[in-house]
C-alpha cells in the first residue's frame, strides 16, 4: 500500500516510536542499573542517566563473580551458554535437515508414519516430558555434562517441518535433472538441496540459538556443578539470592553481558535471517 | 547415436491404474521421433520411463543394443530437456552445463571444450557466469539444451520443452531445435501436446491415446491417412469434419462415391470447396453460420441441414460472405476419409 498522506505518515511514526520506546525503556534502565552503586537502585528513585561504576561492576561480574549471592565468575558461565546454545544450534539443524530429506525424498515403508511420529514431538515440549527425560539422562549419567545439557533439546520437530516445507517447494524436476546428471542422493543433498536452503538454515540458527541461549528450566535441574552453570541460571541464582538483598547493579550488568551474544548473532546473519524468512524465488 | 527400442512397454501403478498400455516403438539412428496426444495419454509418463525416471512394468527398452530397463538415468547414457528447464538454480549458467559432467569425472580440460562448443553453438556465451534467475526464458530454454548436448548422449528426451515460451519464441526455438538436431544426428524422443510441433517437428509422429499407439508414420502420412477417428479429429486444426454416410447419402451423395463399408466420412476444412471444382464434386446445401477471419486465411462455421453441429471450412483470403448467407459446398469424393464408427478405425 502506497499512500502519500503526510498525517498518516506522522502518526505511524508516532505509533512506531511508541512501540520502541515501551521495548527499548527497560533495557536501557537495566543498562542504566549495571552502571551505578550497589546502592542506589535500594532508595526507590531509578535514577535515568549513566553512573560512574560501570567498569567496576562489569569488571566484578567477568572476573570474580559474587561468591555470596552463589554466583560464580560470568566467563565460564557465557562459556557454557555459548556451548549449550551451539550444540542444540547446530545438533537441531544437522538432524532435522537429514530427516526431512528423508521424508520427503525417499519412499521407505511407514514414511508417513515416520512423519507423524516426528510431528507429534511438537507436542510434548521439554516442559511437559522433563521428569521422564531427567531420569533417562541421569540413568545416563549425562548430568553435569554439555551432553546433557544438549542432547535431550536436540530432537525437533519444528525444524524438521519447516525444512520439510523448504524441500516440497523445490520443484521435482531439479530432483531428476540431477538423477540424470548423475548426482546421487548424498550429492544432489549437498550440491542442491543445502545451498538451496541455506538461507533457511541461516535463518533457523538464529531462532535456536536465541532458544537455546534462554534455556532456563532444564539446565537448572540437571546442574548441580558451578561449573556447568549457563549465563540465565546464574542471573536468576543472583536476583533470587537468599539471605541477602540482590545487588542489582551487578545482576543488570549480568543481564546485559547475557544480551550480548544473541544480539551478535542476529547481527551477523540478519540479512540471510530476512531472505530466509520472505524468500520464495526457488 | 544409437537406436532406441520400445518394445510392450507398460507401466501400471500401485493402485492398478494403466498409464502406458504395451507401447512398441522403433526410433532409427538420428530420427526425430515426436509422441503427440491430449494430456493425460501416457506420453510423458512413456518419456519419463525411458528416461529412467518410472520404472518400467514390463516390456524391454533397448538403447542401442543395450537393454537398459533397470539402469538409473546417469547410465542410460540419455539428456532431458525438462518443460520447465529445471536449471540449478544457484548456479551459474557454467556450472548447470558442467555439473552432468563433474559427476562423472571428466577431465576439466574436456568439460571446458563442451561447455564453450556448446554456449558457442546455442549463443549462449555471453551468460556463462550468469545465475539462471537473470535470464529471459529463450535464454534458459538455451541453457537446458546445453545441459543436455554437452552430454554428448545417444539419444535426447524433450518433454514439451516449448510449452513455457511465448508463441513467438516458440516458432523460432522449434526450428532451432531441428536445426540443432540434424546436425548433430542423434536421435530424439520429443513429447508434445501441439501437433503443429508435433507436425513439424517429426520425422516420425506417433499418436498416443489413453495409453496406446494410435498411429505411427511420416507427418504427411497421418495428416493424409489418419488411421482412426482420433488422429483424424486429433491431428489438424481447425479439426477434420465428420459426417454420417447416410446423412451424406440422403444428400446427394452417390453411394459408389463414398469410401465402401464406411459409416463415417470424414473431410479436412479445407477439403470443402466454396466453389464448384473442375472435376467431379458432390454438391452440399448449406448456410454460413458465423465467419472468422484468421488473418491470411478465413474460418467458415457452416450449419447443415439436419445436423446438430456445424461444419469447419477453411479457405485463403476473406471471401465476401455474410452470416446466414445460402452456400453450396462442393467436396470431392477423392477427400472423403472413411471410417467405421464401431471399432472407430479407417476404412481402406
Amino acid at each position: 500500500m502506497v499512500e502519500n498522506r503526510p498525517w498518516l505518515t506522522l502518526l505511524a511514526h508516532l505509533v512506531l516510536i511508541a512501540g520502541v520506546a515501551i521495548v527499548v525503556f527497560p533495557v536501557y534502565v537495566a543498562f542504566i542499573a549495571s552502571t551505578r552503586g550497589p546502592s542506589e537502585f535500594l532508595t526507590g528513585v531509578i535514577p535515568l542517566t549513566p553512573g560512574d561504576q560501570m567498569w567496576a561492576n562489569y569488571a566484578a561480574m567477568l572476573g570474580t563473580g559474587v561468591s555470596s549471592a552463589g554466583a560464580p565468575p560470568l566467563g565460564p558461565m557465557l562459556w557454557n551458554s555459548l556451548v549449550m546454545a551451539l550444540a542444540i544450534t547446530v545438533g537441531k539443524i544437522a538432524i532435522s535437515i537429514t530427516s526431512a530429506f528423508a521424508v520427503v525424498y525417499f519412499r521407505f515403508p511407514f514414511r508417513i508414519g515416520f512423519f507423524w511420529l516426528i510431528f507429534i514431538t511438537l507436542m510434548l515440549p521439554v516442559e511437559v516430558r522433563i521428569i521422564p527425560t531427567f531420569e533417562v539422562v541421569a540413568s545416563l549419567g549425562m548430568l553435569n555434562s554439555y551432553a546433557g545439557l544438549s542432547i535431550p533439546l536436540i530432537a525437533s520437530a519444528t525444524a524438521t517441518f519447516l525444512f520439510r516445507q523448504v524441500f516440497m517447494t523445490i520443484p521435482e524436476e531439479l530432483a531428476e535433472a540431477a538423477r540424470i546428471d548423475g548426482a546421487g542422493p548424498l550429492r544432489f543433498f549437498r550440491d542442491i538441496l543445502l545451498p538451496l536452503s541455506a538461507t533457511n538454515i541461516a535463518a533457523l540458527f538464529v531462532i535456536l540459538f536465541i532458544y537455546g541461549w534462554n534455556q532456563y528450566l532444564w539446565p537448572l535441574l540437571i546442574t548441580t556443578d558451578e561449573a556447568h552453570y549457563t549465563v540465565v541460571m546464574g542471573i536468576q541464582r543472583m536476583a533470587t539470592a537468599a539471605d541477602s538483598e540482590p545487588i542489582w547493579n551487578l545482576v543488570m550488568a549480568a543481564v546485559i553481558l547475557a544480551a550480548l551474544p544473541p544480539i551478535l548473532v542476529i547481527l551477523a546473519m540478519q540479512s540471510f535471517f530476512v531472505k530466509g524468512l520472505t524468500e520464495t524465488e526457488k | 547415436m544409437a537406436t532406441l527400442t520400445l518394445d510392450a512397454l507398460r507401466k501400471t501403478y500401485p493402485d492398478g491404474s494403466e498409464a502406458v498400455k504395451g507401447v512398441s516403438l522403433d526410433g532409427a539412428d538420428g530420427e526425430m521421433v515426436v509422441l503427440v496426444g491430449p494430456s493425460g495419454c501416457g506420453k510423458s509418463t512413456l518419456l519419463r520411463m525411458v528416461a529412467g525416471l518410472e520404472t518400467i512394468t514390463s516390456g524391454t527398452l533397448r538403447i542401442g543394443e543395450r537393454v537398459v530397463n533397470t539402469l538409473e538415468p546417469a547410465d542410460r547414457d540419455i539428456a532431458m530437456v525438462f518443460q520447465n528447464y529445471a536449471l540449478y538454480p544457484h548456479m551459474s549458467v557454467y556450472d548447470n552445463l558442467a555439473y552432468g559432467l563433474r559427476n562423472r569425472k571428466t577431465p576439466r580440460v574436456e568439460i571446458e571444450r563442451r561447455v564453450k562448443t556448446a554456449a558457442e553453438m546455442l549463443e549462449i556465451q555471453p551468460f556463462l557466469t550468469r545465475k539462471p534467475r537473470a535470464l529471459s526464458g529463450g535464454q534458459r530454454q538455451r541453457v537446458a539444451m546445453g545441459r543436455a548436448l554437452v552430454r554428448e548422449p545417444s539419444v535426447f528426451l524433450f518433454d514439451e520443452p516449448l510449452s513455457n515460451l511465448d508463441a513467438k519464441l516458440r516458432v523460432q526455438m522449434r526450428v532451432e531445435i531441428r536445426r540443432l538436431q540434424r546436425r548433430l544426428g542423434t536421435t530424439a524422443l520429443y513429447v508434445t501436446h501441439d501437433q503443429i510441433e508435433a507436425l513439424t517437428l517429426a520425422d516420425r509422429l506417433v499418436v498416443l491415446n489413453a495409453g496406446r499407439i494410435e498411429q505411427i508414420g511420416t507427418p504427411s502420412e497421418v495428416y493424409d491417412r489418419p488411421a482412426t477417428l482420433f488422429v483424424a479429429g486429433f491431428i489438424g486444426s481447425p479439426a477434420m469434419n465428420i459426417l454420417p454416410v447416410d446423412w451424406l447419402a440422403a444428400h446427394g451423395a452417390l453411394a459408389h462415391s463414398l469410401p465402401p463399408g464406411a459409416d463415417l466420412v470424414g473431410i479436412r476444412p479445407d477439403a470443402l470447396l466454396l466453389e464448384r471444382p473442375s472435376e467431379a464434386a458432390l454438391a452440399i446445401p448449406a448456410t454460413l453460420e458465423l465467419l472468422e477471419p484468421a488473418g491470411g486465411e478465413t474460418h467458415l462455421y457452416i450449419g447443415l441441414d439436419g445436423r446438430p453441429d456445424p461444419v469447419t471450412l477453411r479457405v485463403q483470403g476473406r471471401p465476401d460472405l455474410r452470416d446466414g448467407a445460402p452456400l453450396t459446398l462442393w467436396v470431392r469424393p477423392g477427400d472423403f476419409h472413411g471410417f467405421t464408427a464401431a471399432t472407430g478405425r479407417r476404412v481402406a
